[in-house]
């Protein structure tokens, strides 16, 4: 043996926490007890599994009513013809003939406003090919692909010289290819609108249903002159679809419009109401993220339970490991030393629980997912969230029994029994 | 303080608070131990040698009184500060072996080293811990845990670790107390070669055929030291071996 004196040290300074050794011990003690370190762990893989599946799932639910407003055109205004009040008697939204292609066109001078489209709507059997179909012609003005972010698949979109020439021209939805036209290309025939002939010029990309659940495909669209000349006799629309320049100025489009029509109707009360899509949404979305708050507070209970398993599990370990805290002292651990010891054990037990518990909820999210042919969103922020939450949960829960094996005296540790 | 000794008390005292009576654990203990000394500290249960021990071992510090280790002034160091000489200076040998369970001989050898102030490569910790078994005649053991070794095997597995960070005091409490007379003295034998290769040893136990194997002795009682002598008759474990197994055959022949 080499001489003691020359291994020895004067003087004891201070000296950083052996991170790293603290490490390797405390994963050893872990693999020296597989089985209980993994049922100390479920409570952490429930937990975090049952945040990361629910939170999977509903912003999955969240983003597929998302994608669909989207598609209805985010800043997007409708403003409706009101309530009509004759003798006393309130006739309730849409029941008054206030609102005119004039005001459309007024609308459209406004500021802000990139696009208007009178709306005029009516259900009419249509004819063609010796075939016939219930549907919904509508009359729009050009403007209202673009409003509804609706591209036309073939053909084009009439313009505005059809509209001012009432023109009997006619763009058709899927729905209505695939019932009147099978196995034909419908662009340049002809479809018959109260025994009017109506060429048709486009033919749009077929969107679906709707949040609501009616065919959005199932469709005819006209010029508003023509429907509301030729087809039906009126001077008033149903509603006027209008696009602001972006969703910011929406509440501003909004006020505008409001003011402008109060303007021109000179009506005791407003006989209109104008509405936007960012409306819609909110309230669609705001009740799918209170089911994941519902969610997601549920698991929060469980992580805490997995918590509580943990620091259960760490104090009977030190508990246990009495002596063995005694001879880690006696050859010379400080209580920091062993503070972080068993710290780390703790937090390397959430951490990997954790781990297994984000890999648990994903593949069971996924699995939920393709089941309900739902879109699955993978979370990655409450990914980040749960590795964090479960490391902090290992470092709260093991740290009072840590703290308790770090005041252990050598001397009554070593004598333990 | 010019001597060069590993260990110097001087008037040192301990004494417990516990409840309303005052207990006078160790009364003014003065002593001197030389480098390569074998001392054997005995006395009954209630003489203060475990306390006395617990303060050599810089697990326990002294109510008044200079304790030198290796030159270094440890009577007034914090716990932190005593962790660090325990791990530098000092090797324990306990009476239960005290080995972590279900951890191969190697590791239980390497754990000390975890804890130096200067951090081991784990190859070197290996090749030293693995050096240190060899020392004690347990190379070939390595990779066996503690329940696979006899009481003797796990007595030399603790030797081992006690040596590994080449420490200026080997502290052995009662290091044969859980052994057989064989195993005894084989444990004894290694503590001689350890002792004729200049290290330290202080050994407490309350056998006196054990302290026999030692160079001095130093009796105990009241917390104050009674006898202070060289061993006569010094017993060689080498020759005793030799003798008990003979006497094992004669028996057998009979």
């Amino acid at each position: 043996m080499a001489t003691p004196l020359a291994h020895a040290r004067g003087s004891v300074g201070f000296q950083p926490v052996r991170i790293i050794a603290s490490i390797r011990i405390a994963l050893r003690a872990l693999r020296r007890n597989k089985m209980r370190s993994l049922l100390t762990m479920l409570g952490i893989i429930i937990g975090v599994g049952a945040v990361i599946g629910s939170v999977s799932l509903t912003s999955g639910a969240t983003k597929e009513v998302e994608d669909q407003v989207a598609s209805l055109g985010e800043s997007i205004l409708i403003v409706f013809s009101g309530n009509y009040t004759s003798g006393g008697v309130r006739g309730g939204w849409g029941s008054a003939v206030t609102l005119t292609a004039d005001d459309a066109r007024a609308i459209s001078r406004l500021p802000d406003v990139v696009a208007v489209s009178p709306e005029v709507r009516d259900r009419e059997q249509v004819f063609a090919n010796g075939l016939n179909w219930n549907t919904e012609v509508m009359g729009e003005g050009p403007d209202y692909p673009q409003i509804r972010n609706w591209q036309v698949a073939s053909g084009s979109m009439f313009g505005d010289a059809e509209v001012r020439s009432l023109a009997k021209v006619a763009v058709v939805g899927q729905t209505v290819v695939d019932e009147l036209f099978p196995n034909e290309d419908p662009v340049g025939q002809t479809i018959r609108i109260r025994n009017l002939p109506f060429k048709i010029v486009g033919v749009l990309v077929p969107k679906g249903f709707n949040l609501f659940g009616s065919d959005q495909d199932d469709i005819v669209l006209v010029p508003y002159t023509s429907h509301m000349h030729r087809i039906t006799t009126r001077n008033f629309v149903n509603d006027i679809q209008v696009e602001a320049e972006n969703n910011q100025v929406i509440d501003k489009v909004q006020n505008e419009i409001t003011d402008l029509l109060l303007t021109r109707h000179r009506s005791p009360e407003q006989d209109f109401t104008v509405r936007n899509q960012l409306e819609l949404m909110q309230i669609v979305t705001a009740s799918s993220r209170a089911m994941g708050f519902l969610l997601a507070g549920v698991a929060a209970v469980s992580l805490a339970v997995g918590g509580i398993g943990i620091m259960n599990i760490m104090l009977v370990s030190v508990t246990e490991r009495t002596r063995e805290i005694g001879i880690r002292m006696a050859v010379g651990a400080r209580a920091a030393d062993i503070l972080i010891q068993f710290l780390i054990e703790a937090v390397t037990l959430s951490v990997i629980g954790g781990a297994i518990g984000i890999v648990a909820g994903i593949t069971f999210s996924l699995i939920v997912a393709y089941v309900k042919h739902m879109p699955d969103v993978t979370p990655i922020v409450w990914i980040v969230i749960a590795v964090v939450t479960s490391g902090f949960i290992g470092v709260v829960s093991g740290f009072y029994p840590a703290w308790k094996a770090s005041k252990l005296d050598p001397i009554d540790a070593l004598r333990y029994e | 303080m010019s001597s060069n000794a590993v260990i110097q008390l001087v008037d040192l005292h301990k004494v417990y608070h516990t409840g309303e009576v005052d207990v006078h654990a160790v009364r003014g203990v003065s002593l001197e131990i030389q480098p390569g000394q074998f001392i054997a500290i005995m006395g009954s249960s209630g003489s203060g040698k475990s306390t006395l021990m617990n303060m050599i071992g810089c697990l326990d510090r002294p109510t008044s009184g200079e304790y030198q280790l290796d030159g270094v002034n440890v009577s007034a160091l914090d716990r932190d500060a005593l962790a660090e000489i325990r791990n530098a200076k000092i090797g324990f040998v306990f009476q239960g072996f005290n080995l972590l369970s279900r951890t191969s001989a190697l590791e239980n050898v390497e754990m000390p080293m975890l804890y130096n102030h200067r951090r081991v490569h784990s190859e070197e910790q290996r090749e030293r811990a693995r050096q240190s078994l060899e020392i004690v005649g347990l190379a070939e053991r390595a990779d066996h845990h503690p329940n696979q070794l006899s009481g003797g095997q796990q007595q030399r597995v603790a030797i081992a670790r006690a040596l590994v960070n080449r420490p200026s005091l080997l502290l052995a409490d009662e290091p044969t107390g859980n052994l057989d007379t064989q195993t005894s003295i084989e444990i004894m034998g290694v503590f001689q070669k350890l002792s004729d290769q200049g290290i330290t040893i202080v050994m407490v136990t309350h056998e006196l055929d054990i302290a026999r194997y030692t160079k001095r002795m130093i009796v105990l009682r009241d917390g104050k030291i009674v006898t202070n002598e060289p061993v006569r008759d010094r017993l060689n474990a080498e020759q005793e071996l030799v003798k008990l197994r003979q006497a094992q055959a004669a028996v057998k022949l009979a």
